[in-house]
Parts: C-alpha cells; sequence; structure tokens
C-alpha cells in the first residue's frame, strides 16, 4: 500500500516530458533557421542598393551613347551594350535550335539503351563543367581552328573566326546548350502522352505528331528555359576573356564576324581599377545588366504564366 | 519495292499514296538523323574539351615534369626564372572553396529547413524564389561588391591591415552566391522525405525540432551530401568574383587576409596579358584548366552517384 504512492512518483519521475523545454528548443531552431535563410536576402538587399548608390552618378542616357573612354565624365558603355545583344542573339540563334532539337531526340526519338543514357549523364555533367573551361574550348576550335591534334582549320584551307561575335556566340551557346536541354525535356516530358496517342491513332508520322501537336503544347516551357539560359550567358564573363575577347572597344559590331566586347568585361575592366570613378562607371554598368537580366527574366515568367499549364518549369 | 506494288494496283490513287509514303519514310529519316547530330552535339563537345585539354597538357608535360608541376611548391610562369609548381594555385582555390562552404553549407541548410519544414506555404513562395535570384546574379556583380564594399568595410572594422585584395572577401562573396545551390536541391530532397515517416514520430510524441533533426534531415541527408559536394565544386570553379576580389599573387597560405589566386583567376590573367600562343606559358592555362576539370568533374560524379544511390529508398 505505502509502495503505490512511491511507485507513480517514480515512474512520472522516469517519465517526465520536459515538453516545455523541448518545445522551446524548438522554437529557437526555427528562429535561427529564419535568420540562416534571411542572411541570403539581406546580402542581395546590400548589393542591390550598393550598386544604386555608387551607380546612379553616370546613370543617364550618355551612358549608353558613349564609348569607353579615358575620361571618366565621357566614358559610357555603347560598345559593351550592342556587343552584349550581338553575342547574345548570336547565341540564341545556335542554342535554341540544337538544343531543342536535341532535347526531341531524346525524348521523343532515342531507344531506352546505353548509349542515351550515356548522352544523358554527359549533359549533366557538362552543366557541370566550370565556365572558364568552355572559354578555352572556344579558344582551340573556334580562334585557333584545332584540336591540338590532327589538321587545323588552316591546314585544310578554311578562316578560323578570329576572336569575334560568331566565336563568342559559339562558345557561350555550347556553354548553355545543357540547361537548354534540359528545361526543354522536362517541358517535353510534362506533355500528356494522350495527344502523343491521338495522333498516331489518326495515321500521323513521328515527326508530323511532334511537330504539330506535341512541340506547340511544350513550346512555352522551352521558351522560358531557354530565355532563362540566356540571362545566365548574357552574365557571363570568364569563358569571353579566355577565347580573348578585347576589353576595349571604340566601335559597335558590324557584322558576326567583327571584333566586340560586353557587359560583364567592360564592368570587369573598370571594377579592376584603382581610381573612385572609374569604379563608379563600373556600377552604373552592373544597373544596365541587372535591368537586361530583369527584362529577360520578367519575359521568362509572363510566358510561362500566360501559356503555360503549370508546364513551364 | 513500291514500284512493284504501284504496278499490281493499277488505281492512281494508289500509286501516290505509295509515293507519299515512301516520301514520308524518307523525310522522317532525314530529320530523325538532324535530330541525333544535334544531340551529338553534347557529346562532340565532351570530346572536345578533353582532347584539347590533353593534348596541350601533354604537350606542356613533355616540357615541364609531372612532378615539378604536381608538388613544385612555386608559381611563377610569367617570370623570368619560370616556376611551374601548381601547388600555390590549388592551395588558393581550397582555401576559397574551404572559406565558402563554411558560409554556404550552415546557411543554405538553415534556409532548406526553414523552407521545408517552418515557412508557410505564402512566405516560401516569395523566400525560395529571392533566394534563387542570389544564384541568378552575375558573379562579376559579387566581384565588384566584395572589393568595393566588403572589403572596405572588414579594413574599417575588423581587420585594419587587410589588403585591397585579400581572400576574406572572396570567400565571403561565394559563399553567399552557393547558398541557393545548397537550400534548393536540400529543400528539394527534405520535402521528398515521405510524410509517413514524419506522422509516425509525431505520433510518438516528438516536437518539430525532433522531428526535424532526427527524422527528416537524416532521411533526406543523400540528397543534402549531393548539394553540398555540388555548391563547393561551383566555389570551386567560381572566376570572376575571385578574380577580382582576391587578386593575382599565387601563394601557399592559410591566411584569409592575404592576396592570393586561384586556378580559374590564373587562367584570367594569362588570358588578358600578352602571352604569345603556342609557348610552354601559354600552355599552363590548358594544364590548369585539365587539373581544374578533373577535380570538379570527380566532384560531380561523386554527388550523381550519391543522389542515384539512395535516390528510391523510399519510393
Amino acid at each position: 500500500m505505502t509502495t503505490d504512492p512511491s511507485g507513480t512518483s517514480f515512474r512520472s519521475n522516469l517519465f517526465n516530458v520536459k515538453l516545455g523545454r523541448r518545445h522551446l528548443t524548438g522554437s529557437i531552431f526555427g528562429v535561427v533557421a529564419l535568420l540562416g535563410a534571411l542572411v541570403g536576402v539581406a546580402v542581395l538587399i546590400i548589393m542591390l542598393v550598393e550598386v544604386w548608390r555608387d551607380g546612379i552618378r553616370y546613370f543617364r542616357l550618355e551612358f549608353l551613347d558613349l564609348f569607353p573612354s579615358r575620361k571618366p565624365d565621357q566614358a559610357g558603355f555603347k560598345s559593351a551594350f550592342w556587343g552584349s545583344l550581338w553575342v547574345i542573339g548570336t547565341t540564341a540563334m545556335i542554342a535554341f535550335p540544337v538544343g531543342v532539337s536535341a532535347a526531341i531526340y531524346l525524348e521523343e526519338y532515342a531507344p531506352k539503351n546505353w548509349v542515351t543514357k550515356i548522352l544523358q549523364t554527359n549533359i549533366s555533367n557538362l552543366a557541370g563543367v566550370p565556365s572558364i573551361v568552355y572559354g578555352l574550348l572556344g579558344l582551340q576550335i573556334f580562334v585557333r581552328g584545332t584540336i591540338g591534334v590532327g589538321p587545323s582549320l588552316e591546314d585544310l584551307g578554311l578562316n578560323d573566326f578570329g576572336r569575334s561575335v560568331l566565336t563568342g556566340g559559339l562558345t557561350l551557346a555550347l556553354l548553355i546548350l545543357p540547361v537548354v536541354i534540359v528545361a526543354s525535356q522536362e517541358s517535353l516530358r510534362a506533355v500528356p502522352p494522350s495527344i502523343r496517342e491521338a495522333s498516331y491513332g489518326i495515321g500521323a508520322t513521328r515527326w508530323q505528331t511532334v511537330r504539330h501537336h506535341v512541340l506547340p503544347e511544350a513550346l512555352p516551357g522551352v521558351m522560358t528555359g531557354t530565355i532563362l539560359a540566356l540571362s545566365r550567358a548574357i552574365g557571363e564573363t570568364a569563358p569571353l576573356i579566355a577565347i580573348g575577347a578585347l576589353t576595349f572597344i571604340a566601335f559597335t559590331p558590324e557584322h558576326l564576324l567583327d571584333d566586340f566586347t560586353v557587359m560583364p568585361i567592360q564592368i570587369y575592366n573598370w571594377a579592376a581599377r584603382p581610381q573612385h570613378d572609374f569604379q563608379d562607371l563600373a556600377a552604373t554598368g552592373i544597373m544596365v545588366l541587372l535591368i537586361a537580366l530583369l527584362v529577360m527574366n520578367a519575359i521568362a515568367v509572363s510566358l510561362r504564366y500566360r501559356f503555360g499549364h503549370g508546364n513551364g518549369r | 519495292m513500291a514500284i512493284d506494288s504501284s504496278s499490281v494496283i493499277s488505281s492512281s490513287g494508289a500509286t501516290t499514296r505509295f509515293r507519299r509514303r515512301r516520301s514520308r519514310r524518307l523525310s522522317e529519316s532525314i530529320v530523325t538523323a538532324v535530330l541525333m547530330v544535334c544531340a551529338a552535339v553534347t557529346i562532340l563537345t565532351t570530346v572536345g574539351i578533353v582532347a584539347i585539354l590533353l593534348a596541350e597538357g601533354l604537350s606542356f608535360f613533355g616540357e615541364v615534369s609531372p612532378q615539378d608541376f604536381f608538388f613544385g611548391t612555386r608559381w611563377t610562369p610569367l617570370f623570368p626564372s619560370a616556376g611551374f609548381g601548381v601547388l600555390p594555385l590549388i592551395c588558393g582555390t581550397l582555401l576559397i572553396a574551404l572559406g565558402a562552404s563554411l558560409i554556404s553549407l550552415p546557411l543554405g541548410t538553415l534556409a532548406a529547413v526553414y523552407l521545408s519544414e517552418y515557412a508557410q506555404p505564402k512566405v516560401r513562395n516569395i523566400l525560395k524564389p529571392i533566394l534563387e535570384v542570389l544564384a541568378g546574379v552575375p558573379t562579376i556583380v559579387y566581384g565588384y561588391f566584395a572589393l568595393t564594399w566588403i572589403t572596405p568595410l572588414l579594413k574599417s572594422t575588423i581587420f585594419p591591415d587587410i589588403g585591397v585584395f585579400n581572400a576574406l572577401s572572396a570567400m565571403i562573396v561565394v559563399g553567399i552566391m552557393t547558398v541557393p545551390m545548397v537550400s534548393s536541391i536540400s529543400d528539394d530532397s527534405i520535402r521528398a522525405v515521405p510524410a509517413s515517416l514524419r506522422e509516425a514520430a509525431y505520433g510518438l510524441g516528438s516536437t518539430k525540432f525532433e522531428v526535424v533533426t532526427r527524422v527528416t534531415f537524416p532521411a533526406a541527408l543523400s540528397g543534402i551530401v549531393a548539394s553540398y559536394i555540388l555548391a563547393v565544386s561551383r566555389a570551386v570553379g567560381e572566376t570572376m568574383a575571385v578574380t577580382l576580389a582576391a587578386g593575382a599573387s599565387p601563394r601557399i597560405t592559410a591566411n584569409p587576409l592575404e592576396s592570393v589566386q586561384t586556378m580559374t583567376a590564373y587562367i584570367v590573367q594569362v588570358s588578358l596579358g600578352d602571352t604569345p600562343q603556342g609557348t610552354t606559358v601559354f600552355r599552363t592555362i590548358f594544364v590548369v584548366a585539365l587539373t581544374l576539370f578533373a577535380i570538379t568533374l570527380i566532384m560531380n560524379l561523386i554527388s550523381d552517384r550519391i543522389v542515384s544511390r539512395y535516390k528510391e529508398r523510399y519510393e
């Protein structure tokens, strides 16, 4: 009889759940996790505010209408801005058709065998190759016209492309190709099989099915993925420096084989100088680059919402 | 065969139908071939990269012994008394990658846990895209930010004797830019943990903290580790931010207040300079790129392996 109460007290000691303390630990951890997430947001905000504060001084229309100069007050972004448009345009013309075709092959045509598996693994590994390595690839193939072994383009009587817009566009196209392919594959995969089956059912061939039914359905997602990949390309600096794009250019490209510079290279050039005025010019350049990125992303997002039925990404 | 059949079947409609079918089959195979060539471009890219790096690398090793390259401690290819020891560059690269991961791994993990376990859907839908913007900002912008804001801030507060170019500011920005790689992939893999596991743990009386740390986090560990490796690999290959912020002084040091040079920054330095092509000095950029390519490839393969090995455990 006397053991009964002592027994319960013993058991309640053993089963002391300390719920209050455990919930407190949980809440503290939640707050810490939130703070961890907010550090990134805070840095982003500080970065944008700083760029704005440094760059607003030169942020006016003439900035886009002047060539780089040794005098900060007369320096502008014209050659870099148009150079970027030329290079990104070239990249888009190459990466879009090639990337979408490759994705169509992989999703709609390729047999499920080891070759396809190697293709797929290779694409995901290419996406992890540092961008500067692509620059060296572009330098050898398009500028020097050789892969190091065997005959070069010159031996075959062909001209190389020099350090031209075409070289830059091709190099960046190879760089973003894996991204375009993966994004396109995802939106092709999201097209319901019933559409394909209906098309085959009325006697269409594979290409007719893809061309008239699958591709139109997947196109918004494909475009969104491609534009996002291009917005990565427009900020790329390293591969274009590696192919030897010039840092000082006082003209805008007129054709694909012209020399060029691009916005990030011009920004690098200004930022690396010790004078404060040039660093502010770099900030102005960053503002223009970020606005370009914002516009591209807005187009991509609006495409996704306008046409995608949750089909985008 | 089509001609044979058309002579047997006299109706002209049947003939055109057969002709059309034959031309359709032909155009189908042309289309297939074109699509296949486009897919093969990706293989050619890989083959091209490997061939170029190996070809230039091998002719480099004809002039400089691999032993001097891999174990030498003096990297001065641009000086008259040229030293071709790659260790200073590897040391600079690893120093920055290590420092960056001290920032990106904890912050990314915390962000992933918050997004997947604590955040209301509304907050999550705002926070996640904002974090992903961090990965979309061009790296040159981070370089500018490190050089013109972080370094002056560090100089005026904690480290008055920090140099204009220093490894610390590069570590910080590279760490921040790789946070979304960790947070996004980890968030995805935490959310892929089946609800039944969580519910079972709650049913046994666990609090949220206990469920997160003892059930979902361990269950999602493979994806989280894979995201860590990817983030470090990205930090190793990062170029413009480290070039601008960390400078161009190859040295073996563990002091983040000094200027260092990474492998990528060295390639940029030579590309911007006037080193004549075809010389031993110019070949160094290919052999450095080969080393860089090998390091990132191995890391990416390990990460792939981890993901594919543990992916379907709960499905």
